[in-house]
C-alpha cells in the first residue's frame, strides 16, 4: 500500500510557502499572443480592486495607443516612469526604486518578458517583479506563452521566431495566480484587422508573419496546456497544504547528460519538460573529462551557462569527473536510483560512430534497467557574452619547436647511419615524437610524426634526397612507423593533459586547504576576514573587500576598495545572487559581489576586482570562487557562533554577579541599619526605665554600626571606581614608610588590641605611585587582618625593595586561608564562609583592582606556624628628580 | 541677643538640614553661640552683619561652591573657616585650604573631631590677633626652643638641617591644624617649587626619623593623605 507518509521534500516546500507569508503574491495574466486582452483584463481586475479600497498603483501599463484600455488607466494611480538615456534616445523605464519606496499594496507591472534598458538596476523586467515580491508588494503582470523558458524551443519551431526574451520556469512556479485571457484566433485576427491590436500598416506585415492562423491556433493550444499544468501543480500544493493524502507518485528521477555541445540547452528544456509531465525529480549531470580541458574557455562557459539554465528551470546539477562519459553516468544513476537517462543522439560522422562507436551505445549497453531517451535537437548558436575567446598565442611556436626536435633526430640519425641498422634509426624518431608529444600536446605530435615518416623516407631510404621509394616494402615500414608514431604521441599526449588536469585540481585543491586550515586556526573575526580575503586575492589576482552586517543589520564594508558600488552589495545581500561584473543583475558594475551563504542565511557579501577580467571570468574560477566564499562563509558563521555564546557566557557570569552584589549589598547595609533604627527608636520613644547609661550605650552602638556603614558604602564606591575604568592613578615619588603610617594612622583605634610590628628598613628609595590608592590598599588588608584574627595577636608590616620592584606585606596569625581559596580570595563578592564575620567581600578586590592598575601583583600565603601573608608588588619605574634637594639644603 | 566676648559666634554655611540640625546641637551644648544660612550668598551676608568667629563652610552647595566662597571672603575677612566635604575629594580639599580655608572634615565626622577642630581653629586665630608666640613647645618627647632654635628629644638635643627646622616652626605654627603641601613647600624652598611635592615627603621621612619613636607609625606628624601634615601635640 502506499504510504501517506509526506516527502520530506515536499514537506520543506510548503514550510517555505508558509514562511513565505512576508512575500507578495504574485499573479499573471496569461495569454497565447499579443492582442488578446491581458493589460485590459489586469486594468480591470486593478480597478475593481481600487474600488474595494485596496492600494493600488499602475507600476507600468503600455495601452498600445488602444482608447479602452486608456480609458481603465485613467481611473488608477500612476507612478511616474523613470528616463534612462541609452545611446541618445531616451527610454521611459518602470521605477522599481519609486515603487519600493511607495510600498503599495498591489503594483500594475505589464510585459514581465520585457528588457530593461541598459544601465538598469536588473537587465530583466522580471528580475524587478521579484524584488518587488521580496518585498511583500503584490504585483499583477502579463505574460505570453512565447516568453517561456521551457517551451521557447517549441515556439520557436512553430513560429520560425526566435524570441529573445525569456521568462524562468522558477518564478512562473511560484506564481500565486495563473489567469488566462483567451481569445479564439478568428477573432484575434478581425481585431487585429480593425487595427485594434497595431496600426494598419503594421498590422498587415503582422498577419502575413506571426498572426498567421496556424501559428495562433498552436499558440493557443500551447498557452492552454500551460495554464492547465499550472492549475494541476496548485492543486497538487492545495492538496499538501490541507494534508490530504493521496497515492504519492512512484518517484522518477531523470538524468540527463550535456556536454559542451550547443543541442544541451535543448536537451535540458525538452527534460524539464518530461519531468513535469512525470512529476519526477531531474539531474542535469556534466562529465569532466581530460579532452574538456583540451577544450577553448568559451567552449567551457557554454557548459556552465546550459548548468545554470538547468537550475533555473527547476533542477539538481552535479559535475563528475572521469575518463569514460557513459561510465561514470551510469555510475552515478545506479548509485542515485535513476530511472531514466535521457541523452543527445550524436552530431558524429557515420565512419566515427563505426570506428568508435558512441556513447549512446555505450550507455544504452551499460544501463541495465534503467531508461534511456534519445533526444535530438535544432543548434542553437546562443552567443556566450561575457567570455571572450582567448587564442593560445603559443601554438605556432609548438609547432617550430616540434619541428626542430624532429631536425635533430634526423641529425642523430645521420650520425648512426653507417653503424646502425635502419630500424634503429626509426627508434631515434620514435623518441623524438615521444619527446614532442610530452611537452607540446596532441598536434604538434601528429605533426611531428608526419614529418618524421617524411623526413625517414626523405634521407635514409634509397633513393635519397628524394621521397621517392624504390622498394615498396618501405611503404609498410612508413605505414607502421606512422601508426606507431601517432599512437605514441596520442597516448603521451593523453597523460600530459592528465597530469595538468590533476596539477589544475592539485592547485585548487591545495589553495582551498591551505585557507580552510589557516581559518580554523583563529575564532577571532577581524582574523578570518583577513585570512579569507588574503587568500582569495592571491588565488584570483584580484582586489577584495567585504560587507557584513552591523547589529542593526545593515552592510557595512569592513575593508575597503576604491570604486566599489554599496547599492550592488545592498542588492546581492537581499536577493541572496551574485551581481555586478559578469551577471545579469548590474552588469556595469566594476566588481563582482557574491553573496556568502552560511548554514542559515546570507551572513555577508563579497567584493571582487578583478586584476584581469577575462580570465577572472572563466568558468572553472567563478565555481571556485563560490566554494572559497563559502569556506569563509561557514568560518565566519562559526565565529559569529563562538562570539554569541562568549557573550551569554559573560552575560549569565554578570548575572550572577549583580545577584550576589545585591544580596551582599542588602545583608550588610540591613544589618546596621537594623541596629541604628532599634537603638535610635528606643531613645526616641524613651520609657522611664531608660537610664542615662543605657541610652548612651545604645548611642554608641548606633555610632559604631553608622562607620560600619559608612566603610561599606566608601568599599562600595571604589569597587565602582576600579570596575568602571575610571580608577585615574596620579604617580608621585613618596616614601613607603610616610604611607604605611598613614595607613596606620587611619585605622589606628582600632589596632589597640593588637601588637603591630613594623619591619622597614632605613634606607628604602621613593616608590612612585598614588599614595591615596596604596593608603587604601594597606587599610584594606589592615582591616581585613583585623576582621579576621583575634585580639591580642600579632600584626606584621613589612616592606622591601629589590630589582627595581618594592614588595609590601602584611602578616597575621588568624587561621590562614584554605588552600582552595587561595586564587579566589581576590575574586568580587568572595567571602569566606564564616557567619560571624559581616562584609560584602569587596575590600581585596578594590585591593587587587588598585595594585594591578599600579603595574603590581597582589597574593597571598599561609604562613609556616599559623596565619595568613597578604603581599603585593609595585614596580619602580625611574628615578625621582632630587637635584634641588642638596643644593637648597646644604 | 548680643554676642558675648566668652562665647564664640559660629556660622555653618550648609544647605542639608539634618546636619544643620545636628551641629546646632551639638555646637550650642558645648557653648557656642549658633547662626545658619543655606546658601553661599546668604552666608557671606551673614558673615557681613554678624562677624562671627569661626565659619563651617560645605563644599557643595545649591548656589555657589565653598572654594569661591571662601575665595570671597578672604578678600576681606580673615574668620577661621573648617571646611565639610566627602571623602575622594582631595583635590576640593586642597584648593580650598589652598586659598585660605584653615582646616578640614570628611564627612561622616564625630562630633569629638569637629570640637577639635573648631577649637584649634580659635586658639590660632585669637593667638595670631593676639601676636604673642610661645617660645617653648613640647609633644610627646620632643622639646622646641623657638628663641635659642634648639630642638630636643628626651633631653637630648638634636640636629636639624635649615629646611627640616623650617619645616617644623611652620608645622607648630600651625599646631593641629592641617598644613598643605603648598604652603610647606613654599614656607620651606619658596614659590617656584609647588610641583616637587617628593622634596617634601623625603624631608618629612627624615624630620619623623629624628623625631618619633616609630617612623612608620607617627604618633605627631601626621599625614593627611594627598593633602599635607598636620602636627598633633
Amino acid at each position: 500500500m502506499n504510504d501517506s507518509r509526506p516527502d520530506p521534500s515536499l514537506l520543506l516546500t510548503r514550510l517555505r510557502e508558509e514562511e513565505g507569508t512576508g512575500r507578495g503574491h504574485l499573479k499573471i495574466f496569461f495569454g497565447a499572443s499579443a492582442g488578446v486582452g491581458k493589460t485590459y483584463s489586469m486594468l480591470q481586475a486593478a480597478g475593481k480592486l481600487t474600488e474595494e479600497g485596496v492600494d493600488v498603483v499602475v507600476g507600468c501599463a503600455e495601452t498600445h495607443g488602444r482608447a479602452e484600455t486608456a480609458l481603465l488607466l485613467e481611473r488608477l494611480e500612476i507612478l511616474p516612469r523613470v528616463s534612462v538615456d541609452y545611446r541618445g534616445t531616451t527610454l521611459a523605464e518602470f521605477d522599481i526604486d519609486a515603487a519600493l519606496a511607495r510600498k503599495p499594496q498591489l503594483i500594475l507591472v505589464d510585459e514581465l518578458a520585457h528588457s530593461n534598458a541598459p544601465g538598469s538596476r536588473h537587465a530583466k523586467r522580471w528580475q524587478d517583479v521579484q524584488e518587488l515580491l521580496e518585498a511583500g508588494i503584490d504585483v499583477f503582470t502579463t505574460l505570453n506563452v512565447q516568453h517561456i523558458e521551457s517551451l521557447h524551443d517549441v515556439v520557436s519551431q512553430i513560429t520560425g521566431v526566435l524570441v529573445q526574451e525569456r521568462i524562468p520556469d522558477s518564478l512562473l512556479e511560484s506564481a500565486a495566480e495563473f489567469e488566462l485571457v483567451d481569445l479564439p484566433p478568428d477573432e484575434l485576427i478581425q481585431r487585429l484587422r480593425d487595427g485594434k491590436i497595431y496600426v494598419s500598416e503594421r498590422a498587415e506585415s503582422a498577419l502575413n508573419n506571426f498572426f498567421r492562423k496556424g501559428n495562433l491556433i498552436a499558440l493557443r493550444e500551447l498557452a492552454l496546456r500551460y495554464t492547465a499544468e499550472h492549475v494541476d501543480v496548485e492543486m497538487q500544493r492545495y492538496r499538501h497544504v490541507h494534508q490530504i493524502s493521496e497515492p504519492w507518485p512512484t518517484t522518477e528521477r531523470m538524468l540527463v547528460c550535456v556536454s559542451n555541445s550547443p543541442l544541451s540547452v535543448r536537451l535540458v528544456r525538452a527534460t524539464k519538460r518530461m519531468a513535469v509531465a512525470l512529476k519526477a525529480k531531474w539531474y542535469v549531470a556534466f562529465v569532466e573529462t581530460p579532452a574538456y580541458l583540451r577544450l577553448p574557455d568559451s567552449e567551457k562557459a557554454r557548459v556552465v551557462q546550459t548548468l545554470r539554465l538547468a537550475e533555473q528551470l527547476g533542477a539538481e546539477t552535479l559535475e563528475l569527473s572521469g575518463e569514460s562519459v557513459s561510465e561514470e553516468l551510469v555510475r552515478w544513476a545506479r548509485t542515485n536510483n535513476v530511472t531514466k537517462i535521457v541523452i543527445g543522439k550524436p552530431a558524429q560522422p557515420r565512419w566515427l560512430e563505426v570506428l568508435r562507436g558512441t556513447i549512446v551505445d555505450e550507455i544504452v549497453r551499460k544501463s541495465g534497467m534503467i531508461d534511456v531517451y534519445v533526444i535530438t535537437g535544432d543548434a542553437e548558436g546562443a552567443p556566450i557574452p561575457w567570455v571572450k575567446r582567448v587564442r593560445s598565442s603559443r601554438k605556432p611556436a609548438y609547432y617550430a619547436g616540434s619541428a626542430g626536435i624532429v631536425a635533430l633526430c634526423t641529425v642523430a640519425a645521420a650520425v648512426m647511419t653507417g653503424h646502425f641498422e635502419l630500424s634503429n634509426v626509426i627508434m631515434v624518431y620514435m623518441l623524438g615524437i615521444v619527446i614532442v608529444a610530452s611537452l607540446y600536446g596532441r598536434g604538434p605530435a601528429v605533426f611531428a610524426s608526419v614529418i618524421s615518416v617524411a623526413s625517414f623516407d626523405f634521407f635514409f631510404v634509397p633513393p635519397f634526397y628524394t621521397f621517392a621509394v624504390s622498394d615498396t616494402q618501405y611503404l609498410v615500414t612508413f605505414a607502421v612507423m606512422l601508426i606507431i608514431a601517432l599512437v605514441i604521441s596520442t597516448l603521451t599526449a593523453r597523460i600530459r593533459l592528465q597530469a595538468q588536469s590533476a596539477r589544475l585540481r592539485e592547485r585548487r585543491t591545495a589553495a582551498l586547504y591551505l585557507m580552510s586550515r589557516e581559518l580554523s586556526c583563529t575564532l577571532n573575526l577581524d582574523d578570518l576576514i583577513s585570512i579569507g580575503l588574503r587568500h582569495i586575492a592571491e588565488t584570483f589576482e584580484s582586489k577584495v573587500a567585504v560587507y557584513l552586517p552591523n547589529f542593526e543589520g545593515v552592510l557595512q564594508v569592513l575593508v575597503p576598495l576604491d570604486g566599489l558600488d554599496a547599492g550592488v552589495a545592498v542588492w546581492s545581500f537581499k536577493n541572496k545572487q551574485p551581481a555586478g561584473l559578469g551577471t545579469n543583475t548590474l552588469p556595469a558594475a566594476n566588481a563582482l559581489y557574491v553573496p556568502l551563504f552560511g548554514a542559515k542565511a546570507v551572513i555577508g557579501v563579497l567584493a571582487i576586482r578583478p586584476a584581469d577580467v577575462d580570465r577572472f571570468l572563466a568558468p572553472e574560477q567563478l565555481h571556485l570562487l563560490e566554494t572559497f566564499g563559502n569556506q569563509i562563509a561557514i568560518a565566519l558563521e562559526r565565529a559569529q557562533l563562538a562570539d554569541d555564546n562568549e557573550r551569554a557566557r559573560l552575560q549569565v557570569k554578570a548575572e550572577q554577579l549583580r545577584n550576589s552584589l545585591l544580596s551582599s549589598v542588602s545583608h550588610d547595609l540591613r544589618t546596621p541599619l537594623a541596629t541604628i533604627t532599634g537603638a535610635a527608636s528606643t531613645i526616641v520613644e524613651g520609657s522611664a526605665s531608660l537610664t542615662v547609661e543605657k541610652c548612651r550605650d545604645m548611642a554608641s552602638e548606633i555610632f559604631h554600626e553608622s562607620e560600619r556603614l559608612n566603610r561599606l558604602v566608601g568599599n562600595l564606591l571604589d569597587m565602582t571606581k576600579v570596575q568602571s575604568g575610571n580608577l585615574k592613578v596620579r604617580k608621585e615619588w613618596c616614601p613607603i614608610d610616610e604611607i604605611i603610617g598613614a595607613a596606620l594612622n587611619y585605622v589606628d583605634e582600632r589596632l589597640t588590641n593588637r601588637h603591630v610590628r613594623i619591619l622597614i628598613p632605613a634606607d628604602l628609595p621613593l616608590i612612585s605611585v598614588d599614595s591615596i590608592l596604596i593608603q587604601q590598599v594597606l587599610v584594606n588588608l589592615l582591616e581585613n587582618a583585623l576582621k579576621y584574627t583575634p585580639d591580642g595577636s600579632e600584626l606584621v608590616l613589612r616592606a622591601s625593595v629589590s630589582d627595581q620592584v618594592a614588595q609590601i606585606e602584611v602578616a597575621d596569625r588568624g587561621p590562614g586561608i584554605p588552600p582552595e581559596n587561595v586564587e579566589k580570595i581576590f575574586e568580587k563578592f568572595f567571602r569566606e564562609e564564616r557567619s560571624d564575620r559581616t562584609g560584602v567581600g569587596l575590600g581585596l578586590a578594590i585591593c587587587s583592582g588598585i595594585v594591578e592598575a599600579h603595574g603590581g601583583r597582589i597574593w597571598v600565603e599561609n604562613r609556616t606556624g599559623g596565619g595568613a601573608v597578604f603581599k603585593f608588588t609595585l614596580p619602580i619605574e625611574g628615578i625621582p628628580n632630587l637635584d634641588h634637594l642638596e643644593n637648597a639644603d646644604d | 541677643m548680643t554676642n558675648q566676648p566668652n562665647t564664640p559666634l559660629i556660622l555653618v554655611i550648609e544647605d542639608e538640614a539634618p546636619i544643620r540640625r545636628f551641629l546646632k546641637m551639638a555646637l550650642m551644648d558645648q557653648g557656642f553661640a549658633f547662626e545658619e544660612a543655606l546658601t553661599g550668598r546668604e552666608g557671606l551676608t551673614v558673615l557681613a552683619s554678624r562677624c562671627p568667629d569661626l565659619i563651617i563652610l560645605d563644599l557643595g552647595l545649591p548656589d555657589m561652591d565653598g572654594l569661591n566662597v571662601t575665595k570671597e571672603l578672604r578678600q576681606w575677612s580673615d574668620v577661621p573657616v573648617i571646611i565639610l566635604s566627602a571623602r575622594g575629594q582631595e583635590r576640593d580639599k586642597v584648593e580650598a585650604l589652598d586659598a585660605g580655608a584653615d582646616d578640614y572634615l570628611t564627612k561622616p565626622f564625630g562630633i569629638s573631631e569637629l570640637l577639635a577642630r573648631v577649637r584649634v581653629a580659635l586658639r590660632n586665630a585669637s593667638k595670631n590677633s593676639k601676636s604673642t608666640v610661645e617660645s617653648n613647645i613640647t609633644f610627646g618627647e620632643v622639646a622646641i626652643d623657638l628663641a635659642k632654635r634648639e630642638v630636643k628629644v628626651a633631653g637630648e638635643e638634636i640636629h636639624l638641617t635649615p629646611i627640616e627646622y623650617k619645616l617644623l616652626t611652620t608645622l607648630v605654627r600651625y599646631a593641629g591644624k592641617v598644613v598643605t603641601h603648598n604652603l610647606l613647600l613654599r614656607e620651606a624652598w619658596g614659590v617656584g617649587y609647588q610641583a616637587e611635592t617628593h622634596y617634601l615627603r623625603v624631608y618629612m621621612a627624615q624630620l619623623r626619623r629624628k623625631l618619633e619613636q616609630d617612623s612608620a607609625h607617627p604618633r605627631h606628624l601626621i599625614t593627611e593623605p594627598g593633602i599635607g601634615y598636620r602636627l598633633k601635640l
